[in-house]
């Protein structure tokens, strides 16, 4: 009933793989457009010109971070504010970690020079997408890498017409795109459930992020919770 | 101002960015291959995944408050019927916009 890592197929590419992560993406794309854009317009308010606000989306590829790290922007940047943007940037994707910690038992299986230039395009869609995949004991790293670039090239392109149009998107919470992440993270949940025993763990995680929510400022929640269920989930023994 | 002289492009921050978020992307899994993975290690990395799911939902749910709450619910809902994951968004973020309308 539970699948282990071990047993499921050891990791390979292929090309029909990319294919098939990108459509698994798909139902993120609508959320992905807006939030680009909105990101695009906020960025060009901020001074940024459109070659820039392109590279930051290509190169740090990361919608949470780079929205809050934006607020802090400024032009000329000071050394002070180059350093905020690194903690910043650190703190909202500090969850990456624990996501490349999970897929150590699949991944590293790879040559290190395939597993972590993989790793670079990791956001949170297609690190569920591919962490689905492998629950339902998938192999084909392909998919990880083809949901990962579908999104990448979407969140580049769509910068562009947010940035010169602006004010296009005024709110993405408008129909409810705030949500999107965490619709497609419990829609995914449904997929990966494997029984009861698995679920202490989680909900451990959810009512120490939730505590954890209301006591810290800012996005530690997500670390918190997920490590103190992880470390709970370690010590529920399987039959 | 503060006394900070130092003055920076702005593709000082966006590198700076970019290398901050590398680090975090490849830093969980170059830790977990020093790590021995024994029985309880694999163990904590199989509930690893869904903690990570359930930490980010519980906590942003929240603070949407009743549209959120509805909207998780009818994914979830969606899910447990169909198993189809582009109704099941489709849905819930209909279920949020709606709600969003109508509730006070």
């Amino acid at each position: 009933m539970t699948t282990h890592p071990k047993s499921a197929p050891a990791p390979y590419w292929s090309l029909p793989g990319l294919a098939d992560g990108a459509w698994r993406s798909a139902p993120l794309v609508p959320g992905t457009v807006v939030f680009s854009m909105a990101f695009g317009t906020i960025a060009a308010q901020k001074g940024l010109t459109l070659a820039d606000t392109v590279l930051m989306n290509a190169l740090v590829f990361s919608g949470a971070a780079q929205f809050v790290a934006i607020e802090v922007w400024n032009n000329p940047l000071t050394l002070g504010t180059v350093l905020s943007l690194v903690t910043i940037t650190a703190i909202v994707n500090a969850r990456f970690i624990l996501m490349g910690a999970s897929l150590r038992p699949w991944l590293g299986q790879l040559p290190a020079w395939q597993a972590y230039p993989a790793l670079l395009q990791n956001v949170d869609a297609n690190w569920i997408v591919a962490t689905r995949y492998r629950a339902e004991g998938g192999g084909d790293v392909s998919i990880y890498l083809g949901s990962g670039l579908a999104l990448w090239v979407i969140w580049v392109a769509a910068v562009i017409p947010g940035h010169l149009l602006g004010a296009f998107v005024k709110d993405p919470t408008r129909f409810g795109f705030d949500m999107m992440l965490p619709i497609f993270f419990s829609a995914m949940l449904v997929q990966i459930w494997r029984g009861p025993r698995r679920a202490i763990g989680w909900g451990i995680a959810g009512v120490v992020a939730l505590a954890a929510s209301w006591l810290i400022p800012g996005y530690w929640f997500i670390v918190i919770g997920a490590v103190m269920g992880s470390i709970a989930g370690g010590f529920i023994d399987d039959e | 101002m503060m006394n900070d002289p130092a003055i920076y492009g702005p593709m000082a921050g966006i590198l700076a960015m970019a290398f901050a978020t590398y680090v975090t992307r490849v830093a969980g899994f170059w830790l977990m291959g020093h790590v021995t993975l024994t029985p309880r290690v694999r163990r904590m990395l199989e509930v690893l995944p869904g903690a990570i799911v359930v930490a980010t939902v519980v906590p942003l749910t929240a603070k949407a408050g009743m549209p959120g709450l509805v909207g998780i619910g009818v994914t979830l809902g969606c899910m447990l019927v169909r198993r189809n994951e582009f109704l099941a968004v489709a849905l819930g973020l209909t279920a949020v916009s709606l709600t969003r309308a109508f509730w006070p």
